[in-house]
């Protein structure tokens, strides 16, 4: 057979890698090549080079080494049954690739992923091989992040680690039987010692050294993963269980939800319809809200019917609508963490609502400057001459707050 | 340009569209006269004329002091392109020096107007280092990076110095409208504007970026709005995977249409050969067993890990068994494994665990000699953001977690078993029993193994009075020197 041309691996390798959502390039440490002389450079905040239709940002060179696959996964269009045409990059092509790519200024860095071929080992090997030559050979600077595949030697983890700046690991489902269902061959349990290794790790290598006090690099962007919503029956509220014992327990820094779409030759083991992509935003919303809003995971759903988030309202409007003898919270004096249960207050909005109010009291019309938009704000808030009065209790206020043009945030 | 109508009494001629320095040292003389904003014109790039004069003969003496926080701010402010960029921010000045606490006050709408340029200039910058593409020329020693931008902003002095972090090591100019930045592997120059036609065409990267951005994209996924909102069709003319994007739009529908519609198909063909090859015969079951088969604690420890009793092993990473010696003569048993030993798989490692080795050591009981396991085997927790909060297992899960627990006893055959602490009592006892007033008590089970009650060391971490946390280090450590008495004798 004729070796493909690299224009047709770049083809096949980067739609066989488009079904893995995480993108981002953030979260390293603060590096440029002034020194090396080489190129690249990583300065804490990610930069998207570029977005497709899908409106997804273009941060990384999304690839895999190779999508031939051991595994038969059902979801996957690289799994083993799949008649989905099969290519395999060589080491050289992905670092000249990288280089070629990162020179231009299309891209942050490299995501490299890969089908698992023979066996884990030689396949990990290979990717911390491409790490090794841009970090070493062409002095890369810039973003490598690294999908580790749980059953590779620690040896090989540990090397990735030194290499990259981010190394993540699918938890593919939200629950271990799906992925026994849907991923035979798959081990819950490895996926979760391999993660609890990298934190293992990470914290250890974060400690300064004995001997000579510095701290040795070991994938300073921390660990992801990603869970695909929607092919199995979960519900949201077991996804974001899932979610907070997966941040909680391996200290991720994120978890990504993918929602799943239906791919080419798939299986019939899976639903075909369009991606819920409505649900996965919502996840994204809920996700936020345990993150950076002191949500605990159980409340976002306490008294949902079917621990199903609401596809109409955001997360925090409807715990807010369920919980309304909290509100409404004076703008003036309440404390942060008051203020972040506010429907339509976001964390930024909350920093400048409290250092406002050191100098002047606020009026709701003051507030509504701070925030954009102040429809979904004014039953829950008492303000300088505001007072919402009968209006948080009304019976129809959620309907009120639906009519509205609600503006979603993206992710 | 105005002069005419110009009413100002004083004019300040600035070196160029974002010289922060001209203004800075203008506008401090101008503030220290307290001159209205009215009175001063400023300009790009003329010369000054008798009113500015006037300026130099201000005094300087009267010092003007305004947040830091102003000053750096402002700095980015005066990059931006509209023409009353000066004297806004002038007026901002002479608004600060009379109000200092200004600028913490967002709702001000000078403060907003100041904000939304600062925004301004800051998303242009960033849309700079994402949106500059580089062209190729030449090979070798002449090779060079060549791109053509066009800011909103007065940017690109701001800018070059990302550029030059990150391209140390390529020689490199980025050609705008008003002016261009060139690097020539040492030194940064910033030199006039130029036009398009200055820039290379395609090198022949462009097209594999272009079947990149076409591969990556998902149909399924249409979101249009949303790429449109990050990346603005001001930009496209300048993006070259940017003439894709209608055709791709267009012709989303059908394609995801047909990943849904196509019906699944019969295997590929090498698929019956890797799954003979990597996955023979069924996936035997993870469960090695139930353990009653196992002679050794080796034996056991294997069996454990796919232990299902209780739902503990839902939410934990692993079983977390016993380690030490089989002929070990004292077992000591703690509760549950905490949030390290779960990560580890190994038990006793995590403060609590260090205190522990810490008194044994003190006691100087030989640790070959012992055994350390927990009552549970698998960590309970709620999950607190990035933290695991120790929840205490039940009885339905202690009972369910004493098979392992009686079978570890029943290959070891210490002379003495510890209890560390309730939960450890109530498995070895089989009842609650109060530790507080029974430690240091040995009780006989009906089976003949000897329990020895006392604390867990995690009850001496929890104690805040540091004198009372000594006074319980002390009993805790006469205790486990009780534990040595009782094996020697």
């Amino acid at each position: 057979m004729a070796p493909l041309p690299i224009r047709e691996k770049l083809a096949i390798l980067s739609d066989a890698a488009k079904y893995d959502a995480s993108c981002a390039s953030s979260g390293a440490a603060k590096r440029n090549s002034l020194k090396s002389g080489g190129i690249g450079s990583t300065e804490g905040t990610g930069i998207c080079h570029s977005y497709a239709p899908d409106g997804r940002c273009i941060s990384l060179l999304k690839i895999l080494l190779t999508n031939f696959c051991i595994y038969d996964c059902s979801y996957c269009i690289n799994r083993s049954s799949s008649n989905v045409r099969r290519a395999r990059f060589s080491v050289e092509e992905v670092v000249k690739l990288t280089m070629d790519f990162y020179r231009r200024n299309y891209i942050e860095g490299l995501f490299l992923s890969s089908g698992v071929v023979r066996s884990p080992d030689e396949t990990m090997g290979e990717m911390v091989e491409i790490a090794r030559r841009l970090r070493e050979v062409e002095k890369f600077g810039g973003y490598i992040h690294l999908k580790t595949i749980p059953e590779a030697s620690p040896e090989l983890i540990e090397e990735a680690g030194r290499l990259a700046d981010r190394l993540s690991i699918n938890v593919e489902l939200p629950t271990d039987e799906g992925v026994k269902r849907l991923a035979p061959e798959k081990k819950p349990e490895t996926i979760r010692l391999s993660m609890a290794n990298l934190r293992a790790k990470i914290e250890e290598k974060r400690e300064p050294t004995m001997r000579t006090k510095k701290r040795e690099r070991f994938a300073p962007g921390g660990q992801s993963t990603q869970m695909i919503v929607g092919a199995d029956a979960t519900a949201d509220a077991g996804i974001l269980a899932t979610s907070a014992r997966l941040y909680g327990s391996y200290r991720l820094r994120r978890v990504y939800y993918s929602a799943f779409s239906p791919i080419p030759d798939s299986s019939s083991a899976l639903p075909l319809k369009k991606p819920p992509l409505m649900r996965e935003h919502r996840l994204y919303q809920a996700d936020w809200l345990m993150r950076f809003y002191g949500f605990s995971q159980p409340e976002i759903l306490a008294g949902s019917p079917d621990g199903m988030l609401d596809l109409e309202i955001d997360p925090k409007l409807a715990w807010a609508l369920r919980n309304r003898g909290q509100f409404p919270v004076d703008v003036n004096r309440a404390p942060r963490e008051q203020l972040l249960r506010v429907p339509g207050l976001g964390t930024k909005t909350i920093a400048r609502i409290i250092e406002t109010r050191r100098h002047r009291r606020l009026r709701l019309e003051d507030v509504g400057v701070l925030c954009g938009s102040i429809g979904k704000v004014r039953p829950f808030i008492e303000a300088e001459g505001w007072s919402p009065g009968g209006l948080t209790d009304e019976t129809h206020l959620r309907r009120r707050l639906v009519a509205q043009p609600t503006q979603l945030s993206l992710f | 340009m105005q002069e005419a109508l110009s009413l100002a009494r004083f004019r300040v001629a600035l070196d160029g569209p974002a010289d922060f320095d001209g203004w800075r040292r203008a506008a401090r003389r101008l503030a220290a006269e307290r001159v209205p904003g009215g009175e001063v014109e400023w300009s790009v790039g003329g010369t000054a004329d008798a009113p500015s004069s006037l300026l130099d003969n201000a005094h300087p003496s009267a010092a003007l002091s305004v947040p830091r926080e102003f000053v750096t701010r402002a700095e980015t402010v005066i990059c931006h392109s509209d023409p009353e960029r000066f004297a806004f921010l002038y007026r901002m000045l002479l608004r600060i020096v009379a109000e200092p606490n200004l600028m913490k006050i967002a709702s001000d709408p000078d403060v907003r107007r100041f904000e939304a340029m600062e925004k301004s200039v800051r998303r242009d910058t960033h849309k700079m280092r994402a949106f500059v593409r580089f062209r190729r020329i030449g090979a070798e020693e002449t090779e060079r990076y060549v791109a053509w931008f066009e800011p909103d902003h007065f940017i690109v002095e701001r800018n070059a110095p990302f550029f030059v972090r990150r391209f140390t090591g390529m020689r490199w100019t980025i050609l705008t409208p008003y002016a261009s930045a060139d690097w020539d592997g040492e030194r940064l120059a910033i030199g006039p504007g130029a036009s398009k036609t200055d820039a290379p065409p395609d090198d022949g990267a462009e097209d594999l970026w272009r079947t990149y951005f076409r591969s990556i994209f998902n149909p399924a996924r249409l979101k249009v709005k949303a790429m449109q909102a990050e990346m603005p069709k001001k930009y496209w003319r300048n993006l070259p995977e940017a003439s894709l994007i209608s055709g791709m739009i267009a012709g989303a529908e059908d394609a995801a249409r047909e990943m849904i519609e196509k019906m699944p198909t019969t295997p590929a063909p090498h698929h019956a050969k890797v799954q003979a090859r990597h996955w023979p015969a069924p996936q035997p079951d993870d469960r090695k067993g139930d353990g009653a088969e196992a002679t050794t604690l080796e034996e056991l420890r294997e069996a454990a890990k796919g232990c299902r009793r209780c739902p503990l092993w839902r939410e934990a990473t692993q079983t977390v068994f016993g380690e030490g010696p089989g002929a070990a003569r004292v077992v000591f048993v703690g509760e549950q494994p905490g949030d390290q030993e779960d990560i580890a798989g190994r038990p006793f490692v995590g403060p609590a665990g260090k205190l522990f080795d810490a008194v044994l050591d003190e006691a100087e009981l030989d640790r070959r000699l012992t055994y350390v396991t927990n009552a549970v085997k698998h960590f309970k927790f709620e999950p607190r953001g990035k933290r695991r909060i120790h929840s205490k297992p039940n009885a339905g899960e202690i009972s369910a977690c004493r098979w392992w627990l009686d079978k570890e006893l029943a290959l070891i055959r210490p002379e003495l078993v510890v209890a560390l602490g309730a939960t450890a009592a109530q498995s070895l006892l089989g009842k609650a029993v109060p530790i507080t007033r029974m430690r240091g008590e040995v009780i006989e089970r009906a089976d003949g193994l000897k329990i020895f009650l006392t604390v867990h060391p995690s009850f001496l971490l929890r104690i805040p009075d540091a004198r009372d946390k000594a006074a319980e280090h002390e009993r805790f450590l006469a205790d486990i020197r009780a534990v040595k008495q009782l094996m020697a004798a």
